[in-house]
């Protein structure tokens, strides 16, 4: 086995993670740690201060309810996204988030992050929920105060973390390993909180070359809490939901600003706009095709079908939209002043969080008021927010959630010791940057109230621990075994590299479980066809092969993607219709069954048994 | 490439203990050549373009090339970042020059105070009201379901 030095780290509650989730867990943990007594440490396979989703900034805060502006109430924000999910939602939870959201908003504008100001001092609101920023840096000062809050020494930065260590069905901690230095690491913690992202590259990428990297949500989002909560034996929930987001075309810039702020159109090649003339279609998801806004998999769905009917290219009309609203600044004078601002609004939409999206502007001569810009559907992800739902099961709140929906601690997973937020909990969504802060503040709280009640000293079985070590590093062996069979070790019939592993998912997930070039359809015969592949694949998972630590790395990053795929088709192919046409089309099952289908899609993975169990759970309403 | 390094003015960060771009890359890409002395790319398919290297490095050695599977050539964005603000310089692929600047925080790098200087008096781990609150929430108290 490769000779790796073992570094045991003890602590109480270990964050797994570094991103906004992980970020909000930090200070509020620490806060209530240091009142009990215990230790907190962050373990994150990137630098906290860029890393997570937010690592290149973002433009606008997207969950910011304004309770003490009156201007909206919580209740307002859980009806707003049980609708766009079709039904689909933990009430409790989405009811939580929102009540705590404000608060982590002003936290960031206290430490640092420039909110636009209107000329009295209000927030700029981009659409109801959304604010403006200047957030080039958001990810920077969110990271400073966590780091801050807990402590330099208290962080392990750049150790990948790969599963959990279990004593029975309690989860006690976890196992990674360096990716810079030859050491394994074990850290055993009373309780562990996953915050470790959604999953990007399961699908197959529009993009073949260089553009592979430029997916809509970041490349090094793996399924990590999928895999972790899955292995933990955690229920989780809604993993059908995937998120397909309609963006500009290629490199992803994001469309809000555009549609919310500047009311932009989209009109199809012929000029024809899909909203308007496909209004009939909503008819047959009713009663949420009734709903404003639109649901965003409904407002997908009928640009899909333009797209279907050869109607492309889809167009956002920036000019069409900026040169109205100048000419409405007044005089001439005043309209070129406006436009003039618009400008350098749109640009910095772009380049405070999609830069190549002003690359491909630049490099086509695009200026946003001269001419218009393709948007399209990306391929599908893995989020727990925006309108994706997956992730594990969570307990709600205890003055909040049904009893069904309450097991002892807010955010707690099925598995004991186990707290999820952010991409990591599931049924929760539009949560975004501010919503996943504050999620992970109160998975954090309801974590250290657990270890206070739970303060027994834990049993470890070193012969597990060494077992975990030997199948960790096992890619490592492989290579070091079989790699001079070949004068190319890129290809050799003893192992597959992480690469083309990935590949080789990309494919079966686009051509079977309604990927793009399927159309984002897909039926039971192509699913069932598609779990076959799977299998062959998860057996070969075993022959992975990496010739250095940032290999070994891509290894296990694609097997947290394998799995999450694998939950992905089979919560698919055990809902027996189609609820959410914008996301996945089920041919064999057109429509929504409201009847028999208004129900959660759970799932657990047995790690006795190696079975897999997909079961229905109730929806129960606690908002009217 | 959609990030890569210019040779002349790469010192593989030698007066520092650790590489900057290997230090912040979110994706793990950046390597340096020990030999070279020269910091790389290792795997340009998977870089997201975040700019985080570019605007790390300590030499401007760093520069992003639009992806070449679907980015037509010569245009470039450069940021220049500072400890308050950002400038921004755009160039077309027909030479059109644009300039933005936008601000990028209102206080001192390493200032933020995690509780946001708000009271902290809650005493009560089994509350939902989280550390700050319910000050942080500019409202007498945490909202609850009425029963």
């Amino acid at each position: 086995m490769a000779n790796f030095k073992t570094e045991e780290v003890n602590t109480d509650l270990l964050i797994i993670g570094g991103g906004m989730a992980a970020c909000g867990a930090a200070v509020e943990a620490a806060h209530w740690a240091k009142k009990h007594n215990l230790k907190v440490t962050m373990v994150d396979k990137a630098a906290v201060d860029r890393s997570g989703a937010v690592a290149m900034g973002l433009s606008a805060i997207n969950q910011y309810v304004g309770i003490k502006d009156g201007n909206n109430t919580v209740e307002d924000y859980v009806k707003y996204v049980r609708s766009d999910l079709m039904g689909i939602t933990r009430e409790d939870l989405v009811y939580n988030i929102a009540r705590h959201v404000d608060s982590s908003v002003h936290l960031f504008e206290q430490w640092g992050l420039p909110i636009w100001k209107d000329a009295d001092g209000n927030y700029v609101h981009e659409g109801r929920w959304q604010l403006m920023i200047n957030g080039e840096s958001y990810k920077v000062i969110v990271a400073e105060a966590a780091k801050s809050a807990i402590g330099a020494e208290n962080i392990y930065e750049r150790v990948f973390i790969v599963g959990p260590i279990m004593d029975g069905d309690v989860c006690v901690g976890a196992v990674g390993f360096s990716v810079r230095e030859e050491k394994f690491y074990v850290f055993k913690a009373k309780a562990v909180l996953v915050a470790m992202g959604g999953a990007v590259h399961v699908f197959k990428p529009r993009s073949s070359g260089e553009g592979l990297g430029r997916a809509w949500y970041p490349p090094w989002n793996s399924g990590s809490s999928a895999y972790f909560t899955l292995k933990a034996g955690a229920e989780m929930t809604c993993q059908e939901v995937r998120f397909i987001p309609v963006r500009f075309k290629d490199a992803y810039g994001p469309v809000g600003a555009w549609f919310l702020l500047f009311k932009s159109r989209a009109t199809n090649g012929e000029g024809g706009n899909y909203m308007i003339e496909r209004k009939g279609e909503l008819e047959n998801w009713v009663p949420y095709g009734k709903v404003k806004p639109v649901p965003a998999n409904l407002r997908n769905w009928l640009m899909m079908l333009d797209v279907m009917d050869g109607k492309g290219p889809i167009y956002m009309r920036t000019e069409e939209a900026i040169n109205k609203i100048a000419s409405e600044a007044g005089d001439e004078k005043a309209a070129k002043k406006k436009l003039k601002e618009l400008e350098s609004e749109a640009w910095e939409d772009f380049l405070d969080m999609t830069i190549s999206q002003a690359i491909l502007w630049a490099g086509t001569n695009t200026a946003p008021e001269e001419k218009p810009s393709e948007i399209a559907a990306a391929e599908p992800y893995f989020i727990g927010s925006h309108s994706g739902a997956s992730g594990a099961w969570v307990s709600g709140p205890k003055d909040l959630a049904p009893d069904e929906y309450f097991w002892g601690y807010p955010n707690m997973a099925t598995t004991k010791g186990i707290f999820c937020a952010g991409d990591a909990s599931g049924a929760s969504s539009h949560k975004f940057s501010s919503g996943s802060h504050a999620e992970g503040r109160i998975a954090a709280k309801g974590a250290i109230d657990y270890i206070v009640d739970n303060p027994n000293p834990i049993n470890y079985n070193q012969a597990e621990i060494d077992a975990l070590k030997e199948e960790i590093l096992k890619p490592l062996d492989i290579y070091a075994q079989f790699s001079g069979g070949s004068t190319d070790p890129e290809v050799n019939p003893n192992y597959i590299k992480p690469k083309m592993f990935m590949f080789r998912l990309q494919k079966i997930m686009d051509e079977y479980a309604g990927g793009v070039s399927s159309q984002f359809k897909t039926s039971k015969s192509l699913l069932e066809k598609g779990l076959d592949l799977l299998t062959y694949l998860k057996e070969d998972s075993n022959k992975l092969a990496a010739s250095d630590l940032h290999e070994l790395m891509r290894c296990w990053e694609n097997v947290h993607r394998m799995w999450q795929a694998e939950a992905h088709v089979r919560a698919i192919l055990f809902r027996d219709e189609t609820r959410w046409p914008g996301y996945y089309f089920r041919s064999d099952k057109p429509s929504m069954d409201e009847k028999d289908w208004k129900v959660f899609v759970n799932m657990k993975w047995d790690p006795k048994t190696d079975k897999w169990d997909v079961f229905s759970k109730p929806i129960i309403s606690i908002v009217n | 490439m959609p990030s890569y390094v210019i040779p002349d003015k790469c010192d593989g960060c030698k007066a520092q203990d650790k590489t900057a771009c290997q230090y912040i890359c979110p994706n793990d890409l950046m390597v340096l050549n020990k030999d070279a002395m020269k910091a790389y790319n290792c795997e340009p398919e998977m870089c997201w373009e975040c700019y985080n290297c570019v605007k790390i490095c300590p030499n401007q050695a760093i520069e992003v090339r639009g992806y070449a599977d679907f980015v037509p050539l010569g245009a470039t964005v450069t940021p220049m970042r500072s400890t308050d603000s950002i400038l921004w310089t755009i160039k077309f692929r027909n030479g059109t020059l644009k300039r933005f600047k936008f601000p990028i925080r209102t206080t001192e790098e390493g200032k933020a105070v995690p509780n946001g200087g708000w009271t902290t008096s809650n005493e009560d781990l089994k509350s939902p009201v989280l550390f700050t609150e319910p000050e942080s929430l500019g409202l007498p108290a945490v909202v609850t379901i009425k029963n």
